[in-house]
Protein backbone atom coordinates (compact mmCIF):
# COMPACT_ATOMS: atom_id res chain seq x y z
CA UNK A 1 0.00 0.00 0.00
CA UNK A 2 2.78 2.17 0.47
CA UNK A 3 4.09 1.96 -2.80
CA UNK A 4 1.00 2.96 -4.04
CA UNK A 5 0.57 6.27 -1.99
CA UNK A 6 4.05 7.27 -2.49
CA UNK A 7 3.93 6.96 -6.75
CA UNK A 8 0.91 9.03 -6.18
CA UNK A 9 2.79 11.63 -4.51
CA UNK A 10 5.17 11.08 -6.64
CA UNK A 11 3.30 12.82 -9.30
CA UNK A 12 4.04 16.24 -7.85
CA UNK A 13 6.64 15.95 -5.53
CA UNK A 14 10.37 14.91 -5.49
CA UNK A 15 11.12 11.60 -4.73
CA UNK A 16 12.80 12.11 -1.10
CA UNK A 17 9.52 14.34 -0.33
CA UNK A 18 7.05 12.16 -1.56
CA UNK A 19 8.31 9.54 0.82
CA UNK A 20 8.04 11.17 3.62
CA UNK A 21 4.26 12.65 2.91
CA UNK A 22 3.45 9.28 2.52
CA UNK A 23 4.93 8.12 5.90
CA UNK A 24 3.05 10.96 7.27
CA UNK A 25 -0.24 9.68 5.33
CA UNK A 26 -0.18 6.52 6.81
CA UNK A 27 0.52 7.86 10.13
CA UNK A 28 -2.69 9.98 10.02
CA UNK A 29 -4.68 7.07 8.80
CA UNK A 30 -3.38 4.50 11.84
CA UNK A 31 -3.98 6.77 14.61
CA UNK A 32 -7.56 7.11 13.30
CA UNK A 33 -8.46 3.52 12.30
CA UNK A 34 -6.90 2.81 16.04
CA UNK A 35 -8.83 5.16 17.65
CA UNK A 36 -12.19 4.13 15.74
CA UNK A 37 -11.43 1.25 16.84
CA UNK A 38 -11.06 1.67 20.16
CA UNK A 39 -14.02 3.23 20.50
CA UNK A 40 -16.03 0.22 19.46
CA UNK A 41 -13.96 -1.57 21.72
CA UNK A 42 -15.04 0.07 24.56
CA UNK A 43 -19.03 -1.02 23.53
CA UNK A 44 -17.94 -4.38 22.86
CA UNK A 45 -16.17 -4.27 26.35
CA UNK A 46 -19.56 -3.26 28.04
CA UNK A 47 -21.92 -5.35 26.09
CA UNK A 48 -19.92 -8.26 26.49
CA UNK A 49 -19.74 -7.56 30.35
CA UNK A 50 -23.37 -6.55 30.88
CA UNK A 51 -23.85 -10.64 29.00
CA UNK A 52 -21.50 -11.99 31.52
CA UNK A 53 -22.77 -10.60 34.54
CA UNK A 54 -26.07 -11.70 33.06
CA UNK A 55 -27.60 -7.95 32.07
CA UNK A 56 -28.05 -6.88 29.07
CA UNK A 57 -25.56 -3.45 29.00
CA UNK A 58 -26.03 -0.13 26.63
CA UNK A 59 -28.19 -0.80 23.86
CA UNK A 60 -30.51 2.75 23.48
CA UNK A 61 -27.84 5.09 21.76
CA UNK A 62 -28.37 4.00 17.89
CA UNK A 63 -29.14 0.12 16.60
CA UNK A 64 -27.59 -2.66 19.38
CA UNK A 65 -26.27 0.57 21.22
CA UNK A 66 -23.91 1.15 18.27
CA UNK A 67 -23.77 4.92 18.72
CA UNK A 68 -22.62 4.42 22.43
CA UNK A 69 -19.37 5.44 22.18
CA UNK A 70 -20.06 9.07 20.31
CA UNK A 71 -22.06 9.71 23.16
CA UNK A 72 -19.41 9.29 25.52
CA UNK A 73 -17.23 11.35 23.54
CA UNK A 74 -19.79 14.20 22.91
CA UNK A 75 -20.22 13.79 26.69
CA UNK A 76 -16.84 14.02 27.94
CA UNK A 77 -16.03 16.78 25.30
CA UNK A 78 -18.98 19.10 26.73
CA UNK A 79 -17.74 18.93 30.42
CA UNK A 80 -16.04 21.55 32.51
CA UNK A 81 -12.26 21.14 32.66
CA UNK A 82 -11.11 21.21 35.93
CA UNK A 83 -7.81 21.61 37.43
CA UNK A 84 -8.04 22.21 41.28
CA UNK A 85 -5.63 24.90 42.41
CA UNK A 86 -3.30 22.43 44.62
CA UNK A 87 -2.62 20.83 41.34
CA UNK A 88 1.15 21.06 39.87
CA UNK A 89 -0.02 22.79 36.81
CA UNK A 90 2.69 21.23 34.25
CA UNK A 91 2.77 17.68 34.45
CA UNK A 92 -0.96 17.63 35.94
CA UNK A 93 -1.72 18.81 32.02
CA UNK A 94 1.03 17.35 30.77
CA UNK A 95 0.31 13.59 31.98
CA UNK A 96 -3.04 12.49 29.68
CA UNK A 97 -0.46 13.05 26.88
CA UNK A 98 2.48 11.41 27.94
CA UNK A 99 -0.07 8.51 28.88
CA UNK A 100 -1.58 8.05 25.39
CA UNK A 101 1.70 8.48 23.43
CA UNK A 102 3.52 5.18 24.12
CA UNK A 103 -0.19 3.04 23.83
CA UNK A 104 -0.43 5.13 19.90
CA UNK A 105 3.19 4.47 19.07
CA UNK A 106 3.76 0.69 19.65
CA UNK A 107 1.15 0.31 16.52
CA UNK A 108 4.13 1.75 14.33
CA UNK A 109 5.42 -1.50 14.61
CA UNK A 110 2.41 -3.87 13.99
CA UNK A 111 2.10 -6.15 10.95
CA UNK A 112 -1.68 -5.74 9.72
CA UNK A 113 -0.70 -7.43 6.76
CA UNK A 114 2.95 -8.23 4.10
CA UNK A 115 3.11 -4.88 3.09
CA UNK A 116 0.73 -2.97 5.98
CA UNK A 117 3.32 -1.98 8.52
CA UNK A 118 4.60 1.55 9.34
CA UNK A 119 7.86 0.26 10.18
CA UNK A 120 8.91 -2.66 10.15
CA UNK A 121 11.77 -1.63 12.73
CA UNK A 122 14.43 -4.26 13.02
CA UNK A 123 14.30 -4.42 17.12
CA UNK A 124 10.53 -4.29 16.64
CA UNK A 125 9.43 -5.71 19.95
CA UNK A 126 12.05 -4.43 21.72
CA UNK A 127 10.30 -0.64 20.45
CA UNK A 128 7.63 -2.59 22.19
CA UNK A 129 8.73 -3.12 25.44
CA UNK A 130 10.75 0.22 25.10
CA UNK A 131 8.12 2.46 24.46
CA UNK A 132 5.39 1.06 26.73
CA UNK A 133 7.51 1.44 29.57
CA UNK A 134 7.27 5.39 29.45
CA UNK A 135 3.58 5.31 29.87
CA UNK A 136 4.66 5.51 33.71
CA UNK A 137 5.83 8.46 33.77
CA UNK A 138 2.75 9.62 32.87
CA UNK A 139 0.90 7.72 35.56
CA UNK A 140 3.67 9.17 38.00
CA UNK A 141 2.94 12.77 36.82
CA UNK A 142 -0.66 12.47 37.24
CA UNK A 143 -0.58 10.92 40.46
CA UNK A 144 1.76 13.35 41.74
CA UNK A 145 -0.06 16.89 40.07
CA UNK A 146 -3.20 15.78 41.92
CA UNK A 147 -2.15 16.93 45.01
CA UNK A 148 -4.25 14.11 46.26
CA UNK A 149 -3.07 11.17 48.48
CA UNK A 150 -5.65 8.38 46.62
CA UNK A 151 -3.76 9.60 43.34
CA UNK A 152 -0.53 9.13 44.55
CA UNK A 153 -1.20 5.81 46.31
CA UNK A 154 -2.94 4.54 42.63
CA UNK A 155 0.07 5.50 40.67
CA UNK A 156 2.57 4.11 43.54
CA UNK A 157 0.82 0.81 42.99
CA UNK A 158 0.78 1.54 39.38
CA UNK A 159 4.61 0.85 39.56
CA UNK A 160 4.92 -1.91 42.13
CA UNK A 161 2.95 -3.82 39.83
CA UNK A 162 4.80 -2.97 36.27
CA UNK A 163 7.83 -3.51 37.56
CA UNK A 164 7.39 -7.37 39.52
CA UNK A 165 5.42 -8.52 35.92
CA UNK A 166 7.92 -6.61 33.35
CA UNK A 167 10.25 -9.53 34.35
CA UNK A 168 8.59 -12.77 33.36
CA UNK A 169 6.82 -10.78 30.28
CA UNK A 170 10.29 -9.71 29.13
CA UNK A 171 11.40 -13.06 29.91
CA UNK A 172 8.63 -15.05 27.89
CA UNK A 173 9.31 -12.61 25.22
CA UNK A 174 13.30 -13.51 24.92
CA UNK A 175 12.30 -16.89 24.49
CA UNK A 176 9.93 -16.48 20.89
CA UNK A 177 12.91 -13.92 20.32
CA UNK A 178 15.61 -16.78 20.56
CA UNK A 179 13.13 -19.16 18.56
CA UNK A 180 12.46 -17.05 15.97
CA UNK A 181 16.24 -15.25 15.37
CA UNK A 182 14.84 -11.67 14.89
CA UNK A 183 13.38 -9.24 17.29
CA UNK A 184 11.45 -7.73 13.54
CA UNK A 185 7.71 -8.17 14.16
CA UNK A 186 7.07 -9.34 10.69
CA UNK A 187 9.68 -11.55 10.56
CA UNK A 188 8.29 -13.17 13.90
CA UNK A 189 5.06 -13.26 12.09
CA UNK A 190 6.45 -14.90 8.48
CA UNK A 191 8.32 -17.63 10.69
CA UNK A 192 4.64 -19.13 12.11
CA UNK A 193 4.31 -21.79 10.01
CA UNK A 194 2.44 -22.95 12.57
CA UNK A 195 0.87 -20.63 15.58
CA UNK A 196 3.95 -20.45 18.58
CA UNK A 197 1.09 -20.66 20.84
CA UNK A 198 1.67 -23.96 19.97
CA UNK A 199 5.30 -23.98 20.08
CA UNK A 200 5.78 -21.64 23.59
CA UNK A 201 2.41 -22.60 25.37
CA UNK A 202 4.02 -21.46 28.53
CA UNK A 203 5.44 -18.19 27.06
CA UNK A 204 2.10 -17.21 25.67
CA UNK A 205 0.37 -17.93 28.95
CA UNK A 206 3.36 -15.83 31.08
CA UNK A 207 3.18 -13.31 28.75
CA UNK A 208 -0.80 -12.54 28.69
CA UNK A 209 -0.84 -12.81 32.41
CA UNK A 210 1.95 -10.00 32.24
CA UNK A 211 0.19 -8.01 29.79
CA UNK A 212 -3.16 -7.87 31.88
CA UNK A 213 -1.17 -6.76 35.27
CA UNK A 214 0.73 -4.23 32.84
CA UNK A 215 -2.58 -2.92 31.18
CA UNK A 216 -4.04 -2.82 35.31
CA UNK A 217 -7.03 -4.78 34.15
CA UNK A 218 -8.96 -7.15 36.35
CA UNK A 219 -7.74 -9.08 38.16
CA UNK A 220 -4.77 -6.69 38.60
CA UNK A 221 -6.54 -3.30 38.79
CA UNK A 222 -5.31 -2.67 42.08
CA UNK A 223 -4.24 0.88 40.43
CA UNK A 224 -7.61 2.29 40.03
CA UNK A 225 -9.74 -0.20 42.52
CA UNK A 226 -12.70 1.87 43.11
CA UNK A 227 -13.88 0.41 46.46
CA UNK A 228 -10.75 1.49 47.99
CA UNK A 229 -8.75 4.57 46.78
CA UNK A 230 -11.50 6.06 44.36
CA UNK A 231 -10.20 6.18 40.90
CA UNK A 232 -6.52 6.14 41.36
CA UNK A 233 -4.58 7.98 39.58
CA UNK A 234 -7.21 9.60 37.63
CA UNK A 235 -8.79 10.79 40.28
CA UNK A 236 -8.75 14.47 39.85
CA UNK A 237 -9.13 14.54 36.11
CA UNK A 238 -12.46 15.58 34.21
CA UNK A 239 -14.14 16.27 31.13
CA UNK A 240 -11.31 15.52 27.91
CA UNK A 241 -7.99 14.95 30.13
CA UNK A 242 -10.20 12.13 31.81
CA UNK A 243 -10.76 10.94 28.41
CA UNK A 244 -7.22 10.79 27.01
CA UNK A 245 -6.57 8.49 30.21
CA UNK A 246 -9.33 6.48 29.40
CA UNK A 247 -8.54 6.27 25.56
CA UNK A 248 -5.03 5.55 26.22
CA UNK A 249 -6.03 2.75 28.93
CA UNK A 250 -7.80 1.06 25.62
CA UNK A 251 -5.50 1.69 23.03
CA UNK A 252 -3.09 0.33 25.07
CA UNK A 253 -5.21 -2.84 25.92
CA UNK A 254 -5.93 -3.37 21.77
CA UNK A 255 -2.18 -2.54 21.04
CA UNK A 256 -1.07 -5.32 23.47
CA UNK A 257 -3.60 -7.84 21.94
CA UNK A 258 -2.03 -6.93 18.73
CA UNK A 259 1.37 -8.01 19.89
CA UNK A 260 -0.12 -11.42 20.95
CA UNK A 261 -1.23 -11.88 18.36
CA UNK A 262 1.74 -11.34 16.18
CA UNK A 263 3.92 -13.06 18.43
CA UNK A 264 1.96 -15.91 19.49
CA UNK A 265 -0.96 -16.28 17.22
CA UNK A 266 0.76 -15.94 13.60
CA UNK A 267 0.08 -12.51 13.14
CA UNK A 268 -1.92 -11.88 9.50
CA UNK A 269 -1.68 -15.55 8.32
CA UNK A 270 -5.02 -17.27 8.20
CA UNK A 271 -4.59 -20.66 10.12
CA UNK A 272 -3.40 -23.72 7.90
CA UNK A 273 -3.44 -21.27 4.50
CA UNK A 274 0.11 -21.14 4.21
CA UNK A 275 -0.50 -19.04 0.94
CA UNK A 276 -0.41 -14.66 1.00
CA UNK A 277 -3.69 -13.59 -0.33
CA UNK A 278 -4.89 -10.30 -0.34
CA UNK A 279 -3.65 -8.00 1.74
CA UNK A 280 -7.48 -6.78 2.71
CA UNK A 281 -8.17 -10.30 3.82
CA UNK A 282 -4.99 -10.53 6.02
CA UNK A 283 -5.88 -7.06 7.57
CA UNK A 284 -9.25 -8.49 8.12
CA UNK A 285 -7.87 -11.80 10.04
CA UNK A 286 -5.52 -9.82 11.80
CA UNK A 287 -8.43 -7.70 12.96
CA UNK A 288 -10.70 -10.57 13.94
CA UNK A 289 -7.86 -12.18 16.01
CA UNK A 290 -6.85 -9.29 17.91
CA UNK A 291 -10.22 -8.50 18.49
CA UNK A 292 -10.42 -12.29 19.95
CA UNK A 293 -7.34 -11.81 22.34
CA UNK A 294 -9.42 -8.25 23.34
CA UNK A 295 -12.45 -10.56 24.40
CA UNK A 296 -9.76 -12.70 26.77
CA UNK A 297 -9.11 -9.82 28.58
CA UNK A 298 -12.82 -8.92 29.19
CA UNK A 299 -13.69 -12.25 30.00
CA UNK A 300 -10.81 -12.16 32.74
CA UNK A 301 -12.27 -8.97 34.08
CA UNK A 302 -15.78 -10.98 33.98
CA UNK A 303 -14.37 -14.08 35.89
CA UNK A 304 -11.64 -13.28 38.52
CA UNK A 305 -12.32 -10.67 41.68
CA UNK A 306 -9.52 -8.68 42.66
CA UNK A 307 -6.62 -9.59 43.91
CA UNK A 308 -4.50 -8.27 46.95
CA UNK A 309 -1.48 -6.08 46.17
CA UNK A 310 0.81 -8.90 47.77
CA UNK A 311 -1.01 -11.76 46.21
CA UNK A 312 0.08 -9.99 43.22
CA UNK A 313 3.60 -9.15 43.54
CA UNK A 314 4.17 -12.61 45.30
CA UNK A 315 2.35 -14.55 42.20
CA UNK A 316 5.11 -12.78 39.67
CA UNK A 317 7.68 -12.96 41.79
CA UNK A 318 7.23 -16.67 43.31
CA UNK A 319 5.32 -18.09 40.02
CA UNK A 320 5.45 -16.41 37.06
CA UNK A 321 9.20 -15.78 37.36
CA UNK A 322 10.44 -19.50 37.63
CA UNK A 323 8.54 -20.91 35.40
CA UNK A 324 9.51 -18.09 32.46
CA UNK A 325 13.26 -18.53 33.59
CA UNK A 326 12.54 -22.37 33.14
CA UNK A 327 11.11 -22.01 29.93
CA UNK A 328 13.58 -19.70 28.10
CA UNK A 329 16.58 -22.22 29.54
CA UNK A 330 14.40 -24.76 28.13
CA UNK A 331 13.83 -23.15 25.03
CA UNK A 332 17.80 -22.15 24.60
CA UNK A 333 18.72 -25.45 25.06
CA UNK A 334 16.15 -26.58 22.45
CA UNK A 335 17.22 -24.11 19.89
CA UNK A 336 20.70 -25.41 20.30
CA UNK A 337 19.40 -29.29 19.27
CA UNK A 338 17.21 -28.57 17.09
CA UNK A 339 19.44 -26.38 14.76
CA UNK A 340 21.92 -29.20 15.04
CA UNK A 341 19.83 -32.50 14.21
CA UNK A 342 17.78 -30.08 11.33
CA UNK A 343 21.41 -28.84 9.86
CA UNK A 344 19.88 -25.29 9.56
CA UNK A 345 22.07 -23.25 7.97
CA UNK A 346 22.89 -20.06 8.62
CA UNK A 347 20.36 -17.19 8.02
CA UNK A 348 17.82 -19.84 7.55
CA UNK A 349 14.93 -20.83 9.89
CA UNK A 350 13.79 -24.28 11.43
CA UNK A 351 11.66 -26.28 9.30
CA UNK A 352 7.68 -26.68 10.52
CA UNK A 353 8.20 -30.62 11.41
CA UNK A 354 11.05 -29.11 13.84
CA UNK A 355 8.48 -26.81 15.01
CA UNK A 356 6.13 -29.39 15.51
CA UNK A 357 8.82 -31.51 17.71
CA UNK A 358 9.39 -28.81 19.52
CA UNK A 359 5.40 -27.48 20.51
CA UNK A 360 5.12 -31.74 21.31
CA UNK A 361 7.93 -31.16 23.90
CA UNK A 362 7.36 -27.85 25.11
CA UNK A 363 3.60 -29.27 25.93
CA UNK A 364 4.68 -31.96 27.43
CA UNK A 365 6.75 -30.48 30.07
CA UNK A 366 4.23 -27.47 30.45
CA UNK A 367 1.37 -30.12 31.37
CA UNK A 368 3.46 -32.34 33.86
CA UNK A 369 4.86 -29.24 35.28
CA UNK A 370 1.20 -27.34 35.75
CA UNK A 371 0.58 -30.64 37.41
CA UNK A 372 3.55 -30.22 39.93
CA UNK A 373 2.40 -26.99 40.75
CA UNK A 374 -1.09 -27.78 41.34
CA UNK A 375 0.08 -30.64 43.61
CA UNK A 376 3.02 -29.36 45.55
CA UNK A 377 2.63 -26.14 45.89
CA UNK A 378 0.12 -24.32 48.31
CA UNK A 379 -1.90 -21.46 46.98
CA UNK A 380 -0.58 -18.24 49.18
CA UNK A 381 -3.85 -17.53 51.19
CA UNK A 382 -2.26 -16.52 54.56
CA UNK A 383 -3.20 -13.02 55.64
CA UNK A 384 -0.11 -10.38 54.77
CA UNK A 385 1.99 -10.02 58.18
CA UNK A 386 1.81 -6.28 59.14
CA UNK A 387 -1.85 -4.53 58.08
CA UNK A 388 -2.49 -1.65 60.08
CA UNK A 389 -5.44 -2.56 62.08
CA UNK A 390 -8.09 0.42 63.26
CA UNK A 391 -9.66 0.10 67.08
CA UNK A 392 -12.65 -1.34 65.87
CA UNK A 393 -10.90 -4.18 63.60
CA UNK A 394 -10.86 -3.33 60.26
CA UNK A 395 -8.05 -3.28 58.20
CA UNK A 396 -7.51 0.33 56.71
CA UNK B 1 23.49 13.85 8.88
CA UNK B 2 24.60 15.16 5.67
CA UNK B 3 21.05 16.29 5.39
CA UNK B 4 19.83 19.54 6.38
CA UNK B 5 16.41 17.86 8.44
CA UNK B 6 18.92 15.73 10.43
CA UNK B 7 20.95 18.70 10.88
CA UNK B 8 17.97 20.94 12.12
CA UNK B 9 16.96 17.65 14.08
CA UNK B 10 20.68 17.34 15.71
CA UNK B 11 20.54 20.91 17.12
CA UNK B 12 16.78 21.03 18.28
CA UNK B 13 17.70 18.02 20.46
CA UNK B 14 21.01 19.32 21.27
CA UNK B 15 19.32 22.31 22.62
CA UNK B 16 16.86 20.63 24.17
CA UNK B 17 19.20 18.20 25.74
CA UNK B 18 21.28 20.88 27.46
CA UNK B 19 18.13 23.06 28.55
CA UNK B 20 16.36 19.89 30.04
CA UNK B 21 20.31 19.33 31.95
CA UNK B 22 20.52 22.85 32.82
CA UNK B 23 17.06 22.95 34.50
CA UNK B 24 17.60 19.64 35.96
CA UNK B 25 19.99 21.40 38.36
CA UNK B 26 18.24 24.78 38.71
CA UNK B 27 14.39 24.12 39.25
CA UNK B 28 13.81 24.21 42.90
CA UNK B 29 11.13 21.35 42.65
CA UNK B 30 13.22 18.18 42.80
CA UNK B 31 10.07 15.94 41.12
CA UNK B 32 10.62 19.07 38.53
CA UNK B 33 14.22 18.14 38.48
CA UNK B 34 12.98 14.28 37.97
CA UNK B 35 10.97 15.16 35.21
CA UNK B 36 13.50 17.15 33.44
CA UNK B 37 15.90 14.67 34.09
CA UNK B 38 13.60 11.70 32.09
CA UNK B 39 13.84 14.74 29.06
CA UNK B 40 17.38 15.03 29.37
CA UNK B 41 17.42 11.26 28.91
CA UNK B 42 14.92 11.02 25.87
CA UNK B 43 16.62 13.28 24.24
CA UNK B 44 20.28 11.26 23.90
CA UNK B 45 18.12 8.37 22.59
CA UNK B 46 16.39 11.05 19.74
CA UNK B 47 20.62 11.51 19.17
CA UNK B 48 21.01 7.36 18.87
CA UNK B 49 18.21 7.25 16.53
CA UNK B 50 19.30 10.47 14.26
CA UNK B 51 22.98 8.07 14.51
CA UNK B 52 21.13 5.17 12.96
CA UNK B 53 21.91 3.56 16.36
CA UNK B 54 18.20 1.92 16.85
CA UNK B 55 19.09 -0.61 19.63
CA UNK B 56 20.98 1.68 21.99
CA UNK B 57 18.19 4.08 21.18
CA UNK B 58 15.21 1.50 22.67
CA UNK B 59 17.88 0.19 25.71
CA UNK B 60 18.35 3.96 26.34
CA UNK B 61 14.20 4.24 26.67
CA UNK B 62 13.81 1.02 28.30
CA UNK B 63 16.58 1.13 31.12
CA UNK B 64 17.29 5.29 31.76
CA UNK B 65 13.63 6.33 31.56
CA UNK B 66 11.53 3.13 32.20
CA UNK B 67 13.68 1.76 35.25
CA UNK B 68 15.85 4.17 36.16
CA UNK B 69 14.39 7.71 36.24
CA UNK B 70 11.00 5.66 37.67
CA UNK B 71 13.27 4.53 39.92
CA UNK B 72 14.35 7.66 41.10
CA UNK B 73 10.81 9.63 40.93
CA UNK B 74 9.38 6.06 43.04
CA UNK B 75 12.16 7.32 46.29
CA UNK B 76 11.36 10.91 45.94
CA UNK B 77 7.56 10.36 46.36
CA UNK B 78 8.35 7.80 49.37
CA UNK B 79 10.20 10.61 50.62
CA UNK B 80 7.67 13.43 50.19
CA UNK B 81 9.26 15.78 53.13
CA UNK B 82 12.16 16.50 50.39
CA UNK B 83 10.06 18.50 48.61
CA UNK B 84 8.41 20.85 51.11
CA UNK B 85 12.14 21.38 52.50
CA UNK B 86 15.08 22.95 51.19
CA UNK B 87 17.27 19.96 49.16
CA UNK B 88 20.20 22.18 49.45
CA UNK B 89 23.09 21.32 52.18
CA UNK B 90 26.56 21.68 53.52
CA UNK B 91 28.28 19.48 50.70
CA UNK B 92 28.36 22.16 47.93
CA UNK B 93 32.68 22.75 48.48
CA UNK B 94 33.30 18.89 47.85
CA UNK B 95 30.58 18.48 45.34
CA UNK B 96 31.93 21.11 43.10
CA UNK B 97 35.40 19.66 43.67
CA UNK B 98 34.56 16.12 42.36
CA UNK B 99 32.11 17.44 39.46
CA UNK B 100 35.09 19.87 38.38
CA UNK B 101 37.87 16.63 38.15
CA UNK B 102 34.71 14.87 36.47
CA UNK B 103 34.70 17.57 34.20
CA UNK B 104 38.86 17.58 33.60
CA UNK B 105 38.68 14.02 32.94
CA UNK B 106 35.70 14.74 30.30
CA UNK B 107 37.03 17.51 28.52
CA UNK B 108 40.84 15.69 28.51
CA UNK B 109 39.27 12.07 26.76
CA UNK B 110 37.06 14.68 23.88
CA UNK B 111 40.01 16.43 23.35
CA UNK B 112 42.16 13.11 23.27
CA UNK B 113 39.68 11.38 20.85
CA UNK B 114 40.98 10.78 17.32
CA UNK B 115 36.93 11.78 15.79
CA UNK B 116 36.16 10.11 13.12
CA UNK B 117 33.37 12.46 10.80
CA UNK B 118 31.48 9.28 8.91
CA UNK B 119 28.45 9.04 7.70
CA UNK B 120 26.87 6.62 10.36
CA UNK B 121 25.56 3.14 8.37
CA UNK B 122 22.34 2.54 7.66
CA UNK B 123 22.87 -1.22 8.65
CA UNK B 124 20.90 -2.81 10.92
CA UNK B 125 22.87 -2.36 14.63
CA UNK B 126 21.71 -5.21 17.09
CA UNK B 127 23.56 -8.29 15.35
CA UNK B 128 27.14 -6.34 15.58
CA UNK B 129 26.17 -5.27 19.41
CA UNK B 130 25.95 -8.99 19.73
CA UNK B 131 28.31 -10.16 18.42
CA UNK B 132 31.25 -7.48 19.82
CA UNK B 133 29.22 -8.35 23.51
CA UNK B 134 29.19 -12.10 23.33
CA UNK B 135 33.16 -12.27 21.98
CA UNK B 136 35.64 -9.51 22.70
CA UNK B 137 33.99 -7.60 25.67
CA UNK B 138 32.83 -11.17 27.08
CA UNK B 139 34.44 -10.72 30.35
CA UNK B 140 32.77 -7.03 30.75
CA UNK B 141 29.85 -8.01 30.23
CA UNK B 142 29.77 -10.97 32.72
CA UNK B 143 31.29 -8.90 35.62
CA UNK B 144 28.25 -6.02 34.76
CA UNK B 145 25.82 -8.92 35.70
CA UNK B 146 28.08 -9.94 38.85
CA UNK B 147 28.02 -6.70 40.20
CA UNK B 148 23.85 -6.80 39.41
CA UNK B 149 23.40 -9.55 40.93
CA UNK B 150 25.36 -8.45 44.23
CA UNK B 151 23.62 -5.32 43.86
CA UNK B 152 20.02 -7.49 44.21
CA UNK B 153 21.49 -9.60 47.27
CA UNK B 154 22.72 -6.82 49.19
CA UNK B 155 18.89 -4.77 48.76
CA UNK B 156 17.30 -8.22 50.09
CA UNK B 157 20.04 -7.98 52.66
CA UNK B 158 19.54 -5.03 53.27
CA UNK B 159 15.13 -5.15 53.12
CA UNK B 160 14.98 -8.22 55.10
CA UNK B 161 13.35 -7.55 58.39
CA UNK B 162 15.47 -8.71 61.55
Amino acid sequence: MSNEIISFFNTFLSTSQSEAMATFVGIFFLINFVIIIVAFMTLLERRLLGRLQNRIGPNRTGPNGLLQPFADVIKLLTKEDIVIPAADRWPFNIAPLLALMPALSVWIVIPFAPTWILADLDIGILFVIAITGVSVIGVFMSGWASANKFALLGSMRSVASIISYEVPMILAIIAVVLLVGSMSMQQIVLFQSIPLVLVQPASFVIFLLAIVAELNRSPFDIVEAESEIIAGYHTEYTGMKFATFFLAEYTAALAWSAVVVTLFLSGWRIPFVQADIHPFIDGLVFLIKTIFVFCIFVWFRGTWPRLRIDQILGFSWKVLFPIATLNLVITAIEVLVFNDVFAVAEGETLPTIALVAMGLINIAIFIVVGIALNKFIKPIDQEPQSYPVTREGMTL
Amino acid sequence: MESVTGAIAFWILAVAIIGCAVLVLTVPNIFHSALFLVGCLGGIAGIYILLNADFLAAVQILIYIGAVAVMLIFGIMLTQDVVKSNVSNHYRIPALGLSGAFLVILLTAIFGTNWQTQSPSTEASTGSIADALFSNYILPFELSSVVLLTAIIGAIVIAKER
